[in-house]
């Protein structure tokens, strides 16, 4: 009983990353109706950016605060250089500039600061989380920032007008111009959000796995699953997706013999596929309907 | 009255093939003008071309100031709101919503929630509704949506297409009343595209007849209405 509990708990630690994830690629695909295949790899850069800063001297915090306002910043300039000359242009030439990306930032990132695995510190401290041998500090703070996160983002995009905006453009781009809505800049303003969304996930994942240019691979289609477990339009249901990708990968790890350690990837894989086929829309995404 | 609009060779495409071909007209200020034509003439084209919705060619001149090029964010924020055909409601987002969304150009948080209040007197329906899915509307109910978010601008010009499609002729009489009644009163002038002739000239005061993409007559409505050719072909009698 322990050891579910432990293993439960776990998987909500690693499903606090992956929630995050999903939420980066919930908020792109808001903007663009895209899954931005790069995503991982921004983070894994923002991270490396935050890593350098604390190199050169500075603070955790400070170098996080930074690490934030320069992901957002370069979040919206890859939108404004890159995809906004593209927008009209299918989806198959997105994909391809993605996967660009993908390969670019990788990498750069190694040729900035090598291949080497860099430790990352922990905001949280490596101790047991208020004493208990369940869930260390660290994997609780995680899941602790993930639904910081979500609920300013529930804030945001409900209560603001600039929120508003945002889900207009998102949702009806044309009506949206008409109102005077600047569409192009909602766009960019998705990347900067999702981008400093991901420096967040990257920063908080690096002290587990560690600092190197692939170290978002598997997250990020673990972060895949998550998002499309609980539905591409939906942030709440990315993250609970997340989270429920991470303790199906647990548990499935631990329990089914054939599975171990090795395996655990193909379960997002499968989860992504099952998931497509049953539920396409996901457990908390909308049908969207239209009417012709 | 003086000119609130110039339109001056006006001319659009869709890829290879032309839909206007050259359009002059003017609109007064706070009058009501309407385009009347047969489907395709090229009547909804005309007001995506003043939102920049489509790529023109010709001289746009609103309150004598050249505004061809501009992007369509931008002529909103002169003032001219169009209201689409199909409405454009936002039908995921609440009623109340819609109506922020008409302000979004608007920097006076006061001046918007007076604005809302009013719209709620002017269209008591919409404050039932405040808070239910603009989707979930009826279609008149959704009209008079449209027409409110677009009010929330506080328009100088409101461009209207097709405003009784698909509505049932006693919401449609409301529906103009209740437009004839902000022109009166909010001194707000209109663009009225209606496929409704004889609905449509009895608000508007000039009237422009457009057939595949040429004004080919033009003058008050009651003139318009007096024309053989328009008696017999958008009236019906």
């Amino acid at each position: 009983m322990d050891l579910l509990l432990q293993q439960i708990l776990a998987g909500l630690a690693s499903g606090a990353i992956y929630a995050c994830m999903a939420l980066a690629v919930v908020m792109i695909y808001q903007a663009i109706d895209h899954l931005n295949f790069a995503q991982g790899e921004m983070a894994m850069f923002s991270t490396f950016i935050a890593w350098q800063l604390m190199q050169w001297g500075a603070p955790y915090w400070v170098a996080f605060g930074l690490t934030l306002a320069i992901s957002f910043v370069g979040g919206v300039a890859i939108e404004r250089v890159v995809f906004k000359p593209l927008k009209d242009a299918p989806v198959l030439s997105h994909v391809v500039v993605f996967i660009a990306l993908f390969a670019i930032l990788n990498s750069v990132a190694g040729f900035l600061w090598d291949f080497s695995v860099k430790p990352f510190p922990s905001p949280f401290g490596s101790g047991p989380f208020l004493g208990s041998r369940l869930i260390g500090a660290h994997q609780a703070g995680m899941i602790g920032a993930t639904l910081v996160i979500l609920a300013f983002l529930y804030v945001f995009f409900r209560f603001t007008r600039i929120g508003l905006a945002m889900r207009a453009a998102a949702a009806n781009p044309e009506s949206a111009r008409l109102v005077g809505v600047r569409v192009g800049w909602m766009i960019a303003l998705g990347w900067g959000m999702a981008s400093a969304i991901g420096a967040i996930a990257g920063m908080l994942i690096a002290p587990v796995v560690f600092l190197e240019p692939n170290m978002m691979l598997s997250i990020l289609l673990y972060g895949f699953a998550g998002a499309v477990l609980g539905g591409l339009n939906s942030p709440a249901g990315a993250v609970l997706g997340g989270f429920a990708v991470g303790v199906v990968e647990n548990l499935a790890g631990t329990y089914i013999p054939v599975i171990g350690g090795e395996l655990k990837l193909p379960i997002a894989l499968f989860l992504i596929v099952g998931v497509l086929v049953v539920k396409p829309n996901g457990l908390f995404g909308r049908v969207s309907v239209q009417r012709v | 009255m003086t000119s609130l609009l110039e339109v001056r060779g006006l001319r659009a495409s869709y890829g290879a093939v032309q839909a206007l071909h050259g359009l002059d007209f003017s609109l007064d200020e706070g009058g009501v003008t309407t385009l009347l034509g047969a489907n395709g003439a090229g009547k909804t084209t005309t007001l995506r071309a003043l939102c920049a919705m489509i790529r023109t060619s010709g001289d746009i001149l609103f309150e004598g100031r050249p505004i061809a090029g501009r992007s369509t964010e931008d002529v909103v924020r002169l003032g001219i709101a169009h209201v689409p055909q199909g409405r454009g409601t936002f039908a995921r987002f609440s009623v109340e919503e819609n109506l922020e969304l008409g302000a979004t150009t608007r920097r006076d948080k006061n001046g918007i929630r007076d604005d809302m209040d009013r719209m709620f007197a002017t269209f008591p329906i919409l404050e039932k509704r405040r808070t239910q899915q603009a989707g979930t509307l009826s279609g008149g109910e959704q009209q008079m949506l449209a027409v409110a978010r677009a009010l929330m601008l506080r328009p100088r010009l409101m461009l209207l297409d097709e405003p009784s499609f698909g509505l049932a002729p006693l919401v449609v009489r409301e529906l103009f009343e209740t437009l004839a009644r902000v022109n009166r009163e909010q001194k707000v002038s209109m663009l009225i595209v209606e496929q409704n002739a004889d609905l449509a000239l009895d608000l508007a005061d000039q009237a422009y007849l457009i057939e595949t993409g040429r004004i080919v007559l033009s003058g008050p409505s009651a003139a318009l209405r007096q024309d053989e050719g328009v008696r017999k072909a958008y009236l019906g009698y």
